[in-house]
């Protein structure tokens, strides 16, 4: 069992809630439970929303799948509807993409990882690492950041446009397009889209190495704080080309160990249910993965950019692995393990992003116009793909009639639920330990989550402005104390509860 | 101009011929008037009620009623379309228009007409019926849960098909289309794609398989123009 998983005995101790999170899509839920002394016995990161796209999926025809599956998240849209249309490509056996189809699939999905790295780094996380995580609490969000840091909150808002715009033209629409089609796309892209998107390439590739540079001095201001936040150590999983590159949009998946010794050097992801299984906890919505050889307790894993830039070889972009290796350098040989590192790699993706970008749309074959191809007709198609998050997991059974009739879905946040859960533990041990707890320390644990995953909504949803409350509750379930944000920032504190 | 042959719209002179209904002389004019029911060449049944108009003062169907001299009609007129706005949110609830995946979306004349007529909300309470979806036909996809029971696939599969596939089942609210065929589905009748009763659906209740959404966003029928200027479109359909 995990340490502060379960707490021994739940007599005596008091349970403090960060109900919902905030500055996280999704509804999500953290409880505490603290003894007299405030010493934590136990840390827990709830996913309290059920979305039940895997039943409802049923009895659809599957080439509708890709457009309706992408309304589980309005953040990366892309990556559910891409995963989907690559599941659907096997069904309609489309073994292999016509070249525009493939390039501009990869144009659309790189597009995403650069607007939607850039809203999780620069509008949701960046107000923490600029203004301090127990900083003044109105101030800190990308409104404070835009009036005390107005350049790079300019920088964020529209390298996170650019990525949108390249949606746009490759889907038809900035959020939820119809671009990807099983067997290949439906639009190709026009001389005049692609001229507009070349056009501001090299200024946003300037900023991205701004936001690289800005998260190095964030490092190297405060190396033991930036390294030890949250840390803990263990397997990674990631997507790798043939030649063992990164490729966010296909290649094989490899499992590393926390010395970043490989587990599974590479495994064909039709295979994933031979390598992974899931477990259920009763205190969570969100199941937990682990390598099934390895078991529950050894085998789970993270994903995302901080894993997939060491399960990886080399980043295929001059620039980003570059920056990779500056990275991985804290290391001093061993893999990179500390949470708030997530964002360093984060900001190298967006960097990466624009680089594949920039390739792409000097590819002549990205104006061509053979744009589907279709094969032999199968029973079953497993797409998968690396979401901003990390991987993304489409698995669908097709009848005869053309219906769904089995959808499994193993979003990147599921795949990371026992990472937020340790890392929310190590940073309760870490900071709240022994201490009276303030808004600030719970943003800290807050912190922990936005690292992984500002966007809970694969497994849950709920959109706005999300509102705090911490209530001290005693072990008979008394609430002793109050503390609530409200929708406009502003905190009030009661001792009874209301 | 010849006062015996036409007709006022708003203020506006439309010629006509005899025999003519009030909405076939007023798209021939290029003078929209809302409908979802009427299809060229097919005889007009009033179902939907969305053509209704205001001539002298009485509200009647513009799809059944023949174009008489000297009329004074009201068409655009903000209480008239306050009516069929209401229409058709009665009729988005009753069935299940879930617009963002449906692959009739930008091609769909219910949704043209609720961008048309600024339909913000559903203002009633959904239904969510739980109708059948037929997916026997190797061609065809069939979703009840978006038919508004229309009569258009039933006219089409009677009078112009010859074929009867496409009935009208029940009454008032619980009036249905039904299959014509030994099990009820249509994989166990003789449709086919080509027959007109498979294209003459304004909803995304009848689809052919395999090609949704291969028309990008931005090229669909709705997407540039709104259906109210696309009236050369709607007068020219073939039955």
């Amino acid at each position: 069992m995990f340490e502060l998983e379960n707490a021994k005995t739940t007599q005596g101790l008091r349970r403090v809630a960060i109900d919902p999170v905030s500055r996280v899509e999704g509804h999500g839920k953290v409880t505490l439970l603290l003894d007299e002394q405030n010493k934590i016995h136990q840390v827990r990161l709830h996913i309290v929303e059920f979305r039940g796209f895997e039943v409802f999926i049923k009895g659809r025809p599957y080439w509708e799948v890709p457009v309706t599956v992408q309304r589980l998240c309005g953040i990366c849209p892309v990556s559910h509807h891409l995963a989907a249309s690559k599941a659907m490509d096997v069904i309609v056996g489309a073994k292999q993409l016509t070249p525009t189809a493939e390039k501009l699939r990869r144009l659309m999905h790189y597009g995403q990882i650069v607007q939607s790295n850039a809203v999780h780094f620069y509008h949701l996380a960046s107000p923490d690492l600029l203004m301090g995580f127990d900083s003044e609490v109105a101030q800190r969000n990308i409104v404070g950041v835009a009036m005390k840091y107005p350049d790079i909150a300019k920088q964020g808002i529209l390298l996170r446009k650019y990525g949108q715009e390249v949606i746009h033209y490759t889907a038809g629409k900035r959020i939820h397009g119809t671009g990807a089609i099983p067997g290949g796309v439906n639009k190709a892209l026009t001389v005049a889209e692609r001229d507009k998107l070349k056009k501001d390439l090299p200024q946003l590739i300037e900023w991205a190495k701004g936001g690289v540079e800005l998260m190095q001095r964030f490092h190297e201001a405060n190396p033991a704080f930036y390294n030890s936040f949250g840390l803990f150590e263990s397997n990674m999983m990631g997507m790798v080309r043939e030649d063992g590159a990164l490729d966010l949009y296909h290649g094989d998946l490899r499992i590393t160990d926390a010395e970043g010794k490989p587990i599974f050097d590479r495994f064909s992801y039709d295979n994933y249910t031979q390598i992974l299984r899931e477990e259920v906890k009763s205190w969570s919505y969100m199941k937990f993965p682990y390598i099934a050889e390895l078991g529950p307790e050894k085998g789970w894993y993270k994903v995302g950019p901080l894993a997939r830039l060491q399960t990886c070889d080399f980043i295929p972009s001059p620039l980003a692995e570059a920056a990779r290796k500056t990275m991985l350098a804290i290391g001093n040989g061993r893999p990179v393990h500390s949470t708030l590192s997530y964002h360093w790699a984060r900001v190298i993706e967006i960097l990466h992003g624009l680089e594949v970008i920039q390739d792409l749309l000097n590819d002549p074959d990205v104006l061509g116009n053979d744009l589907l191809v279709k094969g032999e007709r199968q029973e079953e198609g497993v797409g998968v793909i690396e979401a901003p998050r990390g991987v993304l997991i489409h698995h669908y059974k097709v009848n005869e009639d053309d219906q769904v009739t089995m959808c499994n879905l193993i979003v990147s946040t599921t795949h990371n639920n026992q990472a937020m859960n340790t890392a929310i533990r190590s940073v309760a041990t870490q900071h709240l330990d022994r201490r009276v707890i303030t808004e600030g320390l719970l943003n800290h644990i807050e912190c922990a989550i936005r690292a992984y995953d500002p966007c809970l909504s694969c497994a849950t949803h709920a959109m706005g402005k999300m509102p705090l409350q911490v209530e001290l509750v005693d072990a008979a379930g008394e609430c002793l104390s109050l503390l609530r944000r409200d929708a406009a920032g502003n905190f009030h504190n009661s001792d009874m509860y209301a | 101009m010849n006062t015996e042959n036409t007709f006022i719209i708003d203020g506006s002179p439309i010629p006509f011929e005899p025999g003519q209904t009030v909405l076939e002389a007023a798209l021939k004019a290029d003078v929209f008037i809302p409908h979802l029911c009427y299809f060229p060449g097919l005889r007009p049944n009033g179902n939907c009620k969305l053509c209704t108009i205001s001539i002298n003062g009485k509200h009647s169907s513009a799809c059944t009623t023949l174009a008489r001299p000297g009329s004074e009609i009201e068409n655009n007129t903000p209480a008239l379309n306050d009516k069929r706005r209401l229409m058709l949110q009665m009729l988005f609830v009753e069935g299940n228009h879930f617009c963002p995946g449906c692959e009739k979306s930008g091609n769909c004349q219910l949704q043209a007409l609720a961008y048309e007529l600024e339909m913000m909300t559903p203002h009633f309470n959904h239904f969510f019926p739980n109708r059948k979806v037929d997916a026997s036909h190797p061609e065809a996809f069939l979703d009840m849960n978006r038919c508004i029971t229309c009569g258009l696939c039933v006219q089409a599969s009677r009078d112009v098909d010859k074929k009867n596939i496409f009935i009208l089942s029940g009454r008032g609210m619980a009036s249905h289309v039904v299959i014509n065929s030994p099990s009820g589905n249509l994989g166990d009748s003789d449709f086919s794609m080509s027959d007109k009763a498979a294209s003459v659906c304004p909803v995304g209740a009848i689809l052919p398989k395999h090609r949704g959404y291969s028309v990008p966003i931005g090229k669909r029928l709705y997407d540039g123009v709104p259906i109210s200027s696309q009236t050369e479109f709607l007068k020219t359909r073939k039955a």
